[in-house]
């Protein structure tokens, strides 16, 4: 690609930068997930592993929060604000590998669907249609219910069951842009299927992929809650959702342990909500037609 | 699912042009409608056949058996025949309204199980996408009209935070401050245990059951109907015959219901059709927290056992009511396009 190519679409990208800095809204959401990435990342310096393993704690059970403990601690004694940021990994590693899954499905399915034409277009577009009306979290259900439990068995569970809405926006931009005249002029000059997808098509599609994403994650956090609460979780691992199902068996959401039953459940909502707020800014940046009348 | 608000478009440019005869449309729409059920069932049987476990084992769980009982079990069940012998007995019961028998409720047969539950689960989902759509739809037009302002700002933040919200956390709280905080409202089941209620009575005492959960899915789901019915109303805010209806000297309000609504309303409805889906999965864990007897629940009791005929009958039966709504969508939404009708 020429250097003025480039240069075109890095003063693109800092106009675009500039548009998204006028949603206050938008940028607040950036700020605070930036921060709760930063706090899940230093999770290990913050609280040794360690100190969570229910052999080695010292702490009562059941503990109201106080100054050594600011979320108290659960039924095992654990401290809650510990468990919350050790949650923060999972849970985000968990939205962002399973819209990862997604995203490049749906990228690479939408483009196909759009390009090709015929018995390849026809099958494409019958399995988009069919995982855009199946009940996702049903299937979800399924497939984790099937595949040994793990980690990486809800990604899959996620990362297959949400990528059809993904492919349907990308097919309907691949099909905008490939009626446009330098397609055309591509194609008359000899460009192959793989040139025009990867190097014309491709980057196109990538702003509209880009704000799909955003809001994606939040409903894949949501969605590995929800997986974790029905029991399908990594009972080895701590996630916010595995801490609601346990405060729910050992029965701290009747017994009144409000700070087992809050923080995590405040967590989700807050990330999720972040997610969300920059995805729809994203969204009207990236869509001159939404950016009129925000 | 996202809150995609250039959805309702994409939907609309896919469907067929103006001069295509009506019977066609449904033929294709039909089709399709089909090979989705097709491949619910195909999927419904195959996924379950690469499981690691040992169905028989699950069974009989806790119990003294004999290695020839277990052989016995096995061959009863079918479970010795070769795949393709298994799949084509599995379309054949199938065909006659046969999901198998159920590992864990002994004595019923699945299709038994799922019908007794499918009345609370309409009765709960049809409750709740009601009232969300009206209140989403009510509320979406009202924010548009006076988008900036505080009615706006105030309504489109809490329908995006109460859509941030875990369904089954939310569920939780209004359990713990309304349920059993302040006892208000019943927490589980659909009916007073014992109380044997008849009449009246009954149907005041299943509305009491049906008041948590209701609340629950709604605050979750009508935030999605606000946001898009929004969005097309502001598609629709500097069209021209708006315009022209305010110069005819209409008030602002006539403006809005008689000209701005009824175009916005079109793509929002095949939107509504296509959340079914997602309603589904709202009432697995609005069911499973409240212990509501319907389909959710019961989805919920098969993978926590697991009962895995019990878990594939649930998968392809809520499939194909969504499918089915899918269908009836298309054509109501040819019904309601005049644009389509006409032609």
């Amino acid at each position: 690609m020429s250097a003025a190519t480039w240069q075109r679409r890095r003063a693109g990208l800092r106009e675009s930068a500039g548009e998204f800095a006028s949603y206050r809204s938008g940028l607040v959401g950036a700020v605070l997930l930036v921060l709760v990435v930063l706090l899940a990342l230093a999770a290990p310096l913050l609280v040794p592993r360690e100190s969570l393993a229910v052999t080695q704690v010292t702490a009562d059970r059941n503990e109201v929060p106080s100054l050594a403990h600011l979320l108290g601690t659960d039924s095992s004694g654990r401290d809650v604000l510990g468990m919350l940021l050790w949650g923060a990994r999972a849970s985000l590693l968990v939205g962002f590998a399973a819209t990862a899954m997604s995203m490049v499905i749906g990228t690479v399915v939408g483009m196909a669907a759009g390009h090709f034409t015929g018995l390849t277009q026809g099958a494409l577009m019958r399995v988009i249609d069919f995982f855009l009306v199946v009940p996702s979290l049903v299937l979800a259900i399924v497939l984790s219910t099937v595949l040994a439990s793990g980690l990486w068995t809800i990604v899959i569970a996620i990362g297959v069951t949400s990528w059809a809405s993904t492919a349907r926006v990308v097919r309907a931009q691949t099909l905008t842009i490939e009626s446009r005249a330098y397609i055309e002029r591509s194609r008359a000059l000899g460009a192959g299927d793989a040139h025009i997808l990867g190097r014309h098509v491709l980057p196109a599609v990538m702003p509209l992929v880009l704000a799909n994403t955003t809001l994606a994650v939040g409903a894949a956090i949501i969605a590995e809650s929800t997986l974790a609460f029905l029991g399908l979780g990594d009972p080895t691992t701590y996630s916010w959702g595995s801490m609601l199902k346990r405060a729910l068996d050992t029965g701290a959401a009747t017994a009144g342990f409000w700070w087992q039953v809050l923080p995590p459940g405040i967590a989700i909502v807050l990330v999720v909500l972040c997610f969300t707020l920059v995805g729809r800014a994203l969204e009207s940046v990236l869509n001159p037609v939404l950016r009129s009348h925000r | 699912m996202t809150i995609a608000s250039n959805d309702a478009v994409t939907v609309a440019a896919d469907d067929t042009p103006r001069g295509a005869s009506l019977r066609r449309y449904v033929a294709v729409k039909a089709g399709g409608a089909l090979i989705s059920l097709a491949m619910v069932v195909v999927l419904g049987f195959f996924a379950f056949r690469v499981l690691p476990g040992d169905p028989v084992r699950t069974m009989t769980q806790g119990r003294q058996v004999t290695p020839e009982q277990l052989e016995g079990l096995r061959r009863q069940l079918g479970l010795d025949d070769p795949l393709l012998v298994q799949f084509w007995n599995y379309l054949r019961d199938l065909a006659t309204g046969d999901l198998g028998q159920s590992y864990v409720y002994k004595n019923s047969s699945v299709a038994e199980l799922i019908a007794d539950r499918l009345l609370p689960t309409l009765l709960l989902t049809g409750t709740a996408a009601a009232i969300s759509v009206v209140l989403g739809l009510w509320l979406g037009q009202r924010t548009a009209w006076r988008r900036g302002s505080w009615f706006d700002k105030v309504h489109t933040g809490l329908a995006l935070t109460f859509w941030s919200v875990p369904t089954f956390w939310l569920g939780l709280l209004l359990l713990l401050v309304f349920g059993g905080g302040l006892g208000w409202f019943p927490t589980t089941g659909m009916t007073t245990a014992g109380a044997g209620y008849t009449g009246v009575e009954h149907v005041l005492d299943v509305a009491h059951h049906l008041v948590l959960p209701v609340i629950t899915m709604v605050a979750v789901v009508y935030a999605q109907y606000l946001m898009v019915m929004r969005a097309s109303v502001l598609e629709e805010m500097h069209s021209d015959y708006l315009t022209t209806a305010r110069a005819k000297g209409l008030r602002d309000d006539l403006v809005r219901t008689r000209h701005a609504v009824p175009n916005a309303l079109l793509p929002t409805v095949t939107l509504i059709f296509l959340t079914v889906g997602g309603l589904v999965g709202g009432a697995v864990t609005v069911e499973s927290v409240f212990s509501w007897p319907g389909l959710g629940y019961l989805t919920y009791q098969a993978l926590s056992e697991p009962d895995l005929p019990l878990l594939q009958g649930t998968f392809v039966v809520f499939s194909a009511i969504v499918i089915l709504m899918n269908f009836v969508a298309d054509l109501v939404y040819r019904v309601l396009d005049p644009r389509l009708r006409s032609a």
